[in-house]
């Protein structure tokens, strides 16, 4: 059973993954990027109630945490590019 | 007990399965975002809930975790639509763009 939720979790970072490879524009790629952080992370707290560890929701925080600062920092960079505001 | 949490986390990946769909159908980017964001937050919740479920021992991490995702993913879309307003315009055919003068 929880092979198979597995399973599905992996076939929804597939189809994710898919667009972030061949997402026309960088922002396309960044909300790809996005939802796969999303993902892992339930696949981590998927994975712990699996072994019944807590040590797999610290990977899933930090997971989180940088997968949140990564889009910031890419969508920050993709205006600054611009050259016209940066205020 | 245990049935009801595979039940919140088989509906949680249902979610996740439909956010990648529409990643991948959807026309544009900010419809992109609409159905790669909000859904994917859904699923993950229901996720959490689900393991709270079937690890009651584990509910303090869990629910911090589903917090913090419940603050930290509407603030990246928001910025993420910023971005691809400033970039690339507003890309709908009605015409009507609320946010012209507010740039």
């Amino acid at each position: 059973m929880i092979n198979f939720l597995i399973f599905l979790t992996l076939i929804a970072i597939g189809l994710s993954f898919i667009r972030f490879l061949k997402g026309p524009h960088l922002t396309d790629r960044i909300v790809a990027f996005d939802a796969m952080g999303v993902m892992a992370v339930s696949l981590l707290v998927i994975l712990s109630v699996t072994i019944k560890d807590s040590i797999y929701l610290d990977v899933a925080f930090v997971f989180s945490l940088i997968g949140f600062i990564g889009t910031i920092i890419f969508s920050r960079f993709n205006v600054v590019k611009e050259g016209d505001d940066n205020e | 007990m245990s049935n009801i949490g595979f039940i919140f986390i088989f509906l949680g990946i249902l979610f996740l399965i439909l956010s990648s769909i529409g990643l991948l159908r959807m026309p544009d980017t900010l419809t992109r975002m609409h159905a790669g964001t909000k859904a994917s937050t859904l699923g993950s919740l229901l996720v959490i809930v689900g393991a709270i479920f079937l690890e009651p021992t584990l509910w303090f991490k869990l629910s911090l975790l589903g917090f913090f995702l419940l603050i930290t993913n509407p603030l990246s879309s928001s910025i993420l639509a910023r971005s691809t307003y400033i970039k690339f315009g507003f890309l709908n055919k009605s015409g009507i763009d609320d946010l012209k003068d507010d740039k």
